[in-house]
């Protein structure tokens, strides 16, 4: 995948497969410390010791309709490629996190891309489980949570068309003040 | 940091949607954009991402979803266009650049562009 934002997608929606109500997306660059820390965090029905170890290894998934399981693997390659690492803690019936790591400068750290798409993607599918976003550049910080979102909609889903309008403007609203601070 | 655009111009973007007919029943038409592994790896977000652009630019009301991996990760990104009456079809390698193609032929004039198209569903 060429973006992390694809990465965290992708991330995003195995917490979807993984039956979750609840995810936890934290986005963190820490430009002093030279550090991009990016954590999913999940309440699905999560992985014993045996089945962590396997999901980062390519030739293993959970599905049924094919046979690779690719996801996991190209992200931690990606993070180990540019000075980072990537870590999974799950328990079964507890949920999972994935927490990954970059060296911010690292000429082969990918570029974050397109943020905002990822989370309308995530956030207009089907089953989207409530989210929790947060999104720190140095001392700026985008968030929100869906919640509150649901809450001001009183029953209109965030796939009606208005309501996709106002997402698709506040989203990028949002990361573009980061992007300017 | 500067207040975002709150969630008091989301109540007011709700309070519309419920005063116009229109919205208030269900738009009819609802685009659903595969979003798993490997839809994600062949482009979909920015196939999804050019759906809602052409929508906005020619004012169409339809629900936009996305939904993981159905089992043919080879034709990804795959698009479905559901209209009331009609039935549901499914089209395969969808690129951004083919999507005004899509909504001007499919949504606007009522005919679905049957060299793309994988399969149909009919509705009833």
């Amino acid at each position: 995948m060429r973006e992390l934002a694809l990465h965290i997608l992708d991330l995003l929606q195995n917490a979807v497969e993984a039956g979750a109500s609840r995810v936890i997306l934290r986005v963190d660059e820490d430009r002093v410390g030279e550090v991009l820390n990016i954590r999913v965090m999940d309440n699905g029905r999560g992985m014993d010791a045996r089945t962590v170890v396997q999901a980062l290894d390519p030739f293993y998934t959970t599905r049924t309709t094919r046979h690779v399981g690719l996801g996991l693997p190209l992200l931690a390659a990606a993070a180990e490629r540019a000075g980072g690492a990537l870590d999974i803690h799950s328990r079964p019936g507890e949920g999972t996190t994935v927490e990954v790591s970059f060296r911010i400068s690292h000429p082969d750290r990918q570029p974050m891309g397109d943020l905002t798409g990822t989370l309308l993607a995530f956030l207009l599918s089907a089953r989207a489980p409530g989210l929790d976003y947060s999104h720190r550049v140095g001392s700026l910080t985008f968030e929100f949570h869906t919640d509150e979102l649901h809450a001001a909609l009183e029953g209109l889903p965030l796939s009606h068309p208005a309501v996709q309008r106002w997402l698709v403007d506040y989203l990028t609203e949002g990361e573009s003040l980061l992007a300017a601070g | 940091m500067p207040k975002l655009k709150s969630l008091e111009d989301l109540k007011r973007v709700r309070e519309e949607a419920q005063r116009s007919i229109k919205t208030r029943t269900d738009t009819g038409t609802t685009i659903t954009v595969g979003m798993g592994t490997c839809g994600i790896a062949a482009g979909a977000r920015d196939t999804m991402r050019a759906i809602l652009d052409e929508l906005a630019k020619r004012q169409i009301d339809a629900h936009v979803t996305t939904v993981g991996c159905i089992g043919q990760c080879v034709k990804e990104p795959l698009v479905d266009i559901e209209q009331a009456g009609q039935p549901r079809v499914t089209y395969a390698n969808v690129n951004p650049s083919m999507v005004p193609r899509l909504i001007e032929e499919h949504l606007i004039k009522g005919q679905p562009v049957q060299e793309w198209a994988v399969g149909r569903l009919s509705s009833s």
